[in-house]
């Protein structure tokens, strides 16, 4: 056993040289030279200046703006240093409450909306980012976004549908719409 | 072929000796069945019961019940009814358990004692340095004396032969009631302590210390006395012990997990400790925990039904794992004596006069070839056998140096024997062997005869076919071991042609021919070197570091001592074919190992869908959906579980004493059948059982 | 379930099934020394490694010595991550100054308790996160120590997994390899070229690789958000294909930095079952028999369809509880019905029920759905994967000889049953090999329900140094079943080397953080002692030739007792606490029970 200490610290020596500082240097470059976008947080940058990430989620409550999904990532929601989900169970009395609330207030919010709230709109995302929302959960929004901005019903869904990601491979996960894009091609029509 | 003597008269003693040494006994022998319960309640003690793990920690639980009970009842409590008949079954399953094993050994020790009535004290006539004999009591005997035997003694001790010839009566221990002939030197020179000289006799050299003799050793091992845990079992012990293990912590954990439930819910009560303690004992594997003992004694026992003796359980097992069977030709695969089929005359000689040559020739011969020679004659040329004198006829014996006999006759000199030693007698008398004759000859060979040559002077009549005979069935019996996975290997003294043809005609796998005892040993320790397990019988001194070296080495009874000392099982029937039921019984007794400890294990499915919804009814009510069985009250869901867990041990007694149903197979088949008997069964027969009881607790009132 | 979703899941797993091959071989070439096309660029490395680590290539260890070198590198991998942890304030790449006064507001500091706990669960594959990555570790940390461990952890389990192999290959040897180089070719030839392709394609559609301190944005409504960077991708590699699962944030592979999108998702789970199928296909190719590697393939394949096809049922019927309060539970086309509670609307029901059940199936431990909110069905799945030992295609390497282990137990007892001592691949299997098997399975499932079973009621003093909330169930996040199935999942993920968590329950307080390290340990290591003391005494033993008595292993009757001996000895073990946890949760939630937060009474 002692005789497979010495060779046990230089080999983790060694592979930490290795692994930890060479490869993920030389992946850095490699991307920062490749994906530089990417690799530096897919940042959105709207009248000359950064405006969040198209990749994270970020709290919208104004009527003008198509609403994300609850988020448990920090007090307000929407941390991106507190991500995660709310970790209710499904015999939560917590989460019944919220999701009641949520239900009554997507209600209240969106008259015009009928039938069934879609599954993800009231519900919390696991990393609290969740940059997304179901086309439906958008389409429900619609009439509300539509009559706070006053541009036509028709506008909006179209928009919807363009921001629509199908998906991927055509069978990968499920299809979806990004807020903060949508959002800013609203605000963009409206300039 | 031993000379045979006329059988002297059996005195009345010896013939109360049952023709087997075990006769098989009804399973449930009343006498048998009272000894094994009162020595159910001997084994108890908890000293002793510790050492089967299982069974030890049902006892503590039973324990631990009855504790808590006499505790309730001492501070008055009302309502016990339930606790009293939980601490009553558990102690039923401890004593089931030990029942089980105590059947068992019961039937071990009717036969020790049955072996022990033999043991009389006996006395010994000791020759001491100066050559006198003096009467010492045999219990006094060492290994290295020297004793007297002479007719009516019965033999002190094991030993060898060292003077004279004798016939013995060893009806003692093989049943048989032929008597033998034991004789200095050669391979007939053992004896064994008990056994009885009828004439004649002899000097034996004791072989053993008093207490180590062989009949000694057969008691203790019958009795369980020197009973070893075999390696398998010792592997089972150590599996259940760890299932054990893991339920206990189960079940312990499971009290604390239920305070939190409480707690957090805020209804109902903390499970009874007897409920746990039910609970606990119906997971563990009590089955197989009860029975593994029983049937490794069972498994001794069957063997010696077949009048066999093994020397160790570990020996039963391995002739389980037997990869290669090394089986003597003659006895085993053939019928020990050849037979003339068939008379070839060369050209110019008439079959029938071929034939009544021979026959004349054989007049004399005592042998089973002569007489089938004699046989075939009358057979097919209604030649009578002649009474000659000896006067008209000189008969010449077999002789190893002239491998020829036959008859001189009114000046004919009539000789039959081996193929070249004829020709030569021919050419002596300067006659002429025919062109031909000699592929005649090599002809019969080559289809495994024995060829026999025939002259009259120095004329060559032509062949008689000797045949080996193999036995009937003899295929489909080493197919069978070949579905099994067993390859069967032919040792004979044959020259390799002969021996080719006969291993073809019987389906061995292999042969070694002209083998000799170095031969055997180092196929044994090839066939090892390639991890095979190797059985093999044996009979003579020769075959001794065979049968050592050999897995499973059957000796003869028969043979020497030092056969018997280097095997580990002696066949007291000194049949050879024996070595195929021995290899049976080895996997049989795995087989019900490993088929009762499925069982058991499958059986906790249904005891947790019986006993857990029953725990938490107070707390979780919605937990109701899991008693599929519909029992109809929490009290009487965990009573029939451990009804049902402790009856089950003694209902699968006569399995464990029988063993599971063999028959032989491929692995594969095998499994199958097993895995849905045993496991599926073990699976499903619990739910009926314990719906059947829970039914019948409700008719009684009892839960 | 959806059409769509099924075929997500087929497809997935026929691609799992198309690499297992190629992999298999490589690997098999690999661990035998043989030349592989990365030769020209790896083979000088590993001469270097050998040279500064006084290592000899060609010298063969017994398993005592190989057991040793392992247990010595494990002290290394503790001792340098507990040191670099504590240490961070002081070393390099550390833009957000965690570890000393100048640490964002919010930043948690990293305690002794904290720190073992995160050395342990590295070290041991685990990967158990009681920490939030973006506010604890600088990127120093994350790098050298975290993603070392991801790489080395994992070389040191396919390196077992190897050795005992090479049990059952050998014939009378005493040598089972050596760990050294089994380590070092696992690493540069396996891992390191997998991941920098990985981290490229991960990099390609999103995931972040930079050395940034966190960007300070103004959102659209003018709120501020602090988004965090750092080396993401690099280290996202690793943690799938070495199935450590240790994400770089709090939300592991939720985070859209590290799980951008469905396609990513779908490289992640590939990733994870890539060496643990491939390791079967090593198997049959070492052991001169590849249907022995395929029939151990085909037992994990019907374990983990049946897995993920329940857990996918139960999500995508969701909550009947949020379904009467009008919330939509089907499917409709446009947005995915269900249990959406915790997971990301661009993965759906379907990719977060297969990536729960492949993290758990291995001992991955990444997730990109949140358990805790997973039906209870739902969420037996992962905890019955974990507590089966994760056997189905496992950990890498430690899913192998787990699988092993399950199978010498199977085949001793059913061996039986065909009349011969059991054997397997030609060995004997006896009481060594039948007490080691027994000792692994015994340890972890004690472990498991002792640990839990204390925690389930031990008291504190609230604001007391062990646990400061007070009780060891005022941590949970959830009561009733729920709540006790948070304390089951978190005892059943540390000894199992997940690290996957019903991550309601708050973990870092000392008594967490100390119990849950200590289960690590004796998870990893009472299962990987006993693998490599039956390596050692299978390569011992002669290899008894295969007959028409021998219990076939490569046929439907022999993966139908394994795959029968997982789930019955899983299934009989935790009975009684599942059926308190998610069982009982399963009827309550079907009669519309809800439970509130109670406060405990105080222990008396």
């Amino acid at each position: 056993m002692r005789r497979q200490l010495a060779p046990a610290f230089r080999m983790m020596l060694v592979m930490t040289i290795l692994t930890g500082l060479i490869y993920p240097g030389i992946v850095t470059a490699v991307c920062q030279i490749f994906f530089p976008r990417q690799a530096n947080g897919s940042l959105v940058r709207a009248d000359g200046r950064i405006v969040g990430s198209a990749l994270i989620g970020q709290n919208f409550t104004k009527p003008e703006y198509f609403h994300p999904r609850p988020s448990a990532a920090g007090t307000d929601g929407y941390n991106p240093t507190a991500s995660g989900g709310a970790n209710y169970g499904p015999t939560s009395s917590r989460l019944i409450e919220r999701v009641r609330a949520d239900i009554a207030k997507f209600r209240e919010q969106n008259p015009q909306f009928q039938g069934p709230i879609p599954a993800d709109i009231v519900t919390a995302s696991a990393s609290g980012l969740d940059p997304d929302i179901s086309p439906a959960a958008a389409y429900a929004q619609a009439p509300r976004v539509a009559k706070a901005r006053g541009v036509p019903l028709a506008r909006v869904r179209q928009l919807i549908e363009q921001y629509t990601e199908p998906r991927p491979l055509d069978f990968l996960g499920e299809p979806r719409v990004n807020v903060l894009k949508l959002n800013l091609a609203l605000d963009g029509d409206n300039r | 072929m031993a000379a045979t003597a006329t059988p002297p008269a059996l005195d009345d003693s010896t013939t109360l000796i049952p023709k087997k040494l075990v006769h098989a006994r009804p399973l449930f022998d009343r006498e048998l069945v009272g000894r094994a319960v009162k020595a159910s309640f001997g084994k108890l003690n908890p000293v002793t019961l510790y050492k089967n793990p299982v069974i030890f920690v049902v006892e503590v639980g039973a324990a631990l019940t009855t504790g808590l009970l006499l505790r309730d009842t001492a501070v008055g409590r009302h309502g016990l009814g339930f606790q009293i008949q939980i601490a009553l079954w558990l102690w039923f399953t401890v004593l089931f358990a030990n029942f089980a094993e105590a059947m068992a050994e019961a039937r071990g020790k009717a036969q020790a004692d049955a072996l022990r009535k033999t043991k009389t004290d006996t006395f010994a006539k000791r020759i001491s340095g100066g050559g006198k004999t003096e009467i010492v009591a045999a219990s006094k005997l060492r290994a290295g004396d020297v004793v007297l035997c002479e007719v009516g003694d019965i033999i002190p001790g094991d030993g060898e032969v060292i003077e004279g010839i004798a016939t013995v009566d060893e009806s003692v221990i093989t049943g048989e009631s032929a008597p033998v002939i034991r004789e200095s030197g050669g391979d007939r020179s053992a004896v064994t302590g008990g056994t009885k000289v009828l004439s004649d006799q002899i000097k034996i050299r004791i072989t053993s210390n008093p207490g180590e003799t062989f009949l000694d050793r057969m008691i203790a091992l019958v009795e369980g006395a020197e009973r070893q845990k075999t390696p398998n079992e010792i592997a089972l012990n150590i599996l259940i012990a760890g299932l054990t293990l893991i339920f206990l912590a189960a079940v312990v954990t499971l009290q604390p997990f239920a305070i939190y439930s409480v707690r957090s819910v805020g209804v109902g009560t903390v499970p009874t400790i007897a409920a746990l303690v039910s609970l606990l004992v119906c997971l563990i594997p009590t089955t197989i925990g009860g029975l593994l003992s029983a049937i490794g004694i069972a498994g001794m026992d069957r063997v010696m039904q077949h009048n066999v003796l093994a020397m160790s359980g570990k020996a039963v097992e391995a002739s389980g794992d037997v990869d290669t069977l090394l089986l003597d030709k003659t006895g085993t695969i053939t019928l020990g004596n050849r037979q003339a089929v068939e008379f070839i005359p060369v050209e110019g000689v008439t079959e029938r006069e071929l034939a009544d040559a021979a026959q004349l020739s054989s007049l004399a011969d005592e042998t089973p070839e002569g007489r089938s020679i004699m046989v075939l004659a009358k057979e097919k040329y209604n030649l009578r056998g002649r009474e000659l004198s000896q006067q008209e006829a000189h008969f010449v014996p077999f002789s190893a140096y002239t491998r020829m006999s036959g008859v001189d006759l009114d000046g004919h000199q009539l000789r039959k024997g081996a193929t070249d030693a004829v020709m030569q007698f021919v050419r002596d008398l300067g006659g002429k062997v025919p062109a031909g004759f000699l592929e005649m000859s090599d002809r019969i060979s080559r289809t495994g005869g024995t060829p026999l040559a025939v002259a009259d002077g120095a004329r060559l009549l032509g062949l008689v076919h000797l045949k080996d005979i193999v036995k009937g069935g003899m295929r489909e019996r080493l197919a069978q071991l070949r579905a099994m996975g067993i390859r069967s290997v032919m040792i004979t003294g044959d020259n390799p042609l002969t021996a080719a043809a006969i291993a073809n005609e019987s389906g061995v796998d292999d042969f070694l021919a002209q083998a000799t005892p170095k031969d055997k040993l180092e196929y044994i320790r090839r066939e090892q070197a390639q991890g095979r397990l190797v059985a093999m019988t044996g009979d003579g001194t020769n075959d001794a570091p065979a049968l050592a070296q050999a897995d499973v080495g059957v000796a003869m009874n028969t043979g020497t001592m030092a056969a018997k000392e280097a095997g580990n099982m002696v066949d007291l029937d000194s049949n050879p074919t024996k070595l195929l039921e021995i290899v049976a019984i080895g996997k049989q007794l795995l087989i019900t190992r490993g088929a009762l400890t499925t069982f058991s294990i499958m059986n906790d499915v249904s005891k947790y869908f019986a006993i857990i919804p029953a725990m938490f009814v107070t707390t979780y009510p919605a937990l109701d959906k899991l008693n599929i069985m519909r029992l109809h009250s929490p009290q009487s869901a965990v009573l029939a579980a451990v009804i049902f867990n402790a009856v089950i041990i003694v209902a699968l007694v006569p399995l464990a004493l029988r063993g599971v149903k063999y028959r032989p197979q491929d692995a594969a088949g095998m499994l199958r059948r097993n895995l849905w008997i045993y496991g599926l069964g073990g699976f499903i027969a619990p739910f009926p059982c314990i719906w059947f009881i829970d039914r019948l607790l409700g008719l009684l009132h009892l839960a | 379930m959806t059409p769509i979703g099924i075929l997500q899941i087929v497809v997935y797993f026929i691609v799992v099934l198309a690499i297992t091959k190629p992999m298999g071989a490589f690997m098999a070439r690999v661990f035998q020394g043989e030349r592989t096309f990365l030769h020209p660029l790896m083979r000088p490395l590993e001469r270097l490694i050998y040279r500064l680590t006084g290592v000899n290539e060609d010298g063969e260890q017994r398993w005592t010595q190989y057991a040793a070198s392992l247990i010595a590198f494990s002290l290394a991998s503790f001792l340098f991550v507990y040191a670099i942890e504590r240490l961070q304030g002081i070393l390099p790449f550390n833009p957000m100054h965690f570890g000393t006064k100048a640490a964002p507001p919010g930043a948690a500091p990293v305690t002794p308790d904290l720190a073992y706990n995160t050395a342990a669960s590295f070290l041991t594959n685990t990967n158990w996160q009681a920490y939030s990555g973006e506010m604890t570790f600088s990127y120093f940390v994350q790098m050298a120590a975290l993603a070392v461990q991801n790489f080395v952890s994992a070389a040191a389990g396919i390196a077992v997994a190897v050795a005992l192999i090479r049990g059952f290959a050998r014939h009378q040897a005493r040598a089972i390899g050596n760990f050294w180089v089994d380590l070092t070719r696992c690493t540069l030839y396996i891992l390191l070229p997998i991941s920098f392709v990985a981290a490229l394609i991960f990099c390609s559609r999103g995931a972040i690789q930079n050395f940034h301190a966190y960007t300070q944005v103004k959102t659209l409504e003018g709120s501020t958000q602090t988004i965090p960077q750092g080396p993401v991708a690099s280290q996202e590699a690793i943690k799938l294909l070495g199935t450590n699962g240790g994400g770089f944030f709090n939300a592991n592979s939720a985070h859209p930095f590290e799980n951008p999108t469905p396609l990513t998702d779908f490289i992640q789970v590939i990733l994870i079952f890539l060496i643990p199928a491939g390791l079967t296909y090593t198997f049959g190719r070492m052991v001169g028999d590849t249907r022995q590697g395929w029939a151990i393939f085909a037992a994990m394949t019907i374990l983990f369809a049946a897995g993920v096809f329940v857990c996918y049922h139960y999500e995508a019927a969701g909550n009947p509880i949020l379904a009467k309060l009008g919330v939509e539970s089907k499917y409709t086309g446009s947005q995915p019905g269900g249990n959406m509670e915790g997971k990301e609307t661009r993965f759906g029901i379907a990719q977060s029920a297969l990536f729960a059940t492949v993290t758990t199936d291995a001992s991955c431990g990444a997730v990109n759905s949140m358990h805790d909110s997973y039906t209870p069905i739902g969420g037996l799945v992962p905890l019955f994967n974990m507590e089966t030992d994760e056997v189905i295609f496992g950990g890498v390497g430690s899913g192998f000889y787990g699988m092993l282990l399950y199978a010498i137990v199977g085949v001793f007892i059913a061996g039986l049953m065909v009349g011969r001592t059991p054997e397997y691949l030609g060995k004997k299997l006896q009481q060594k090999e039948v007490k080691m098997a027994m000792l692994a399975i015994l340890a972890t499932a004690f472990v498991i329900l002792v640990f839990a079973g204390i925690t389930s009621v031990i008291p504190f003093a609230k604001n007391g140094y062990w646990n400061p909330p007070g009780p060891a169930t005022a941590n949970l996040n959830n009561s009733g079943p729920h709540g006790f199935s948070e304390i089951l999942y978190a005892y059943s993920s540390a000894p199992e080397n997940n690290g996957s968590a019903f991550a309601g329950i708050s973990v870092d307080t000392p008594w967490y953080n100390l119990t849950l390290g200590l289960a690590m340990l004796i998870g990893r290591f009472a299962f990987m002692i006993p693998a490599l003391v039956i390596a050692g005494c299978l390569a011992e033993k002669k290899k008894v030739p295969i007959s028409s008595g021998t219990l076939p292993t490569h046929d439907a009757l022999f993966v139908g007792l394994l795959v029968g001996t997982v789930i019955v000895v899983g299934a009989l073990t935790f009975f009684p606490a599942l059926a308190l946890g998610p069982l009982v949760e399963h009827f309550l939630m079907h009669g519309g029970k809800l439970f509130t937060m109670l406060i405990f009474p105080r222990w008396s």
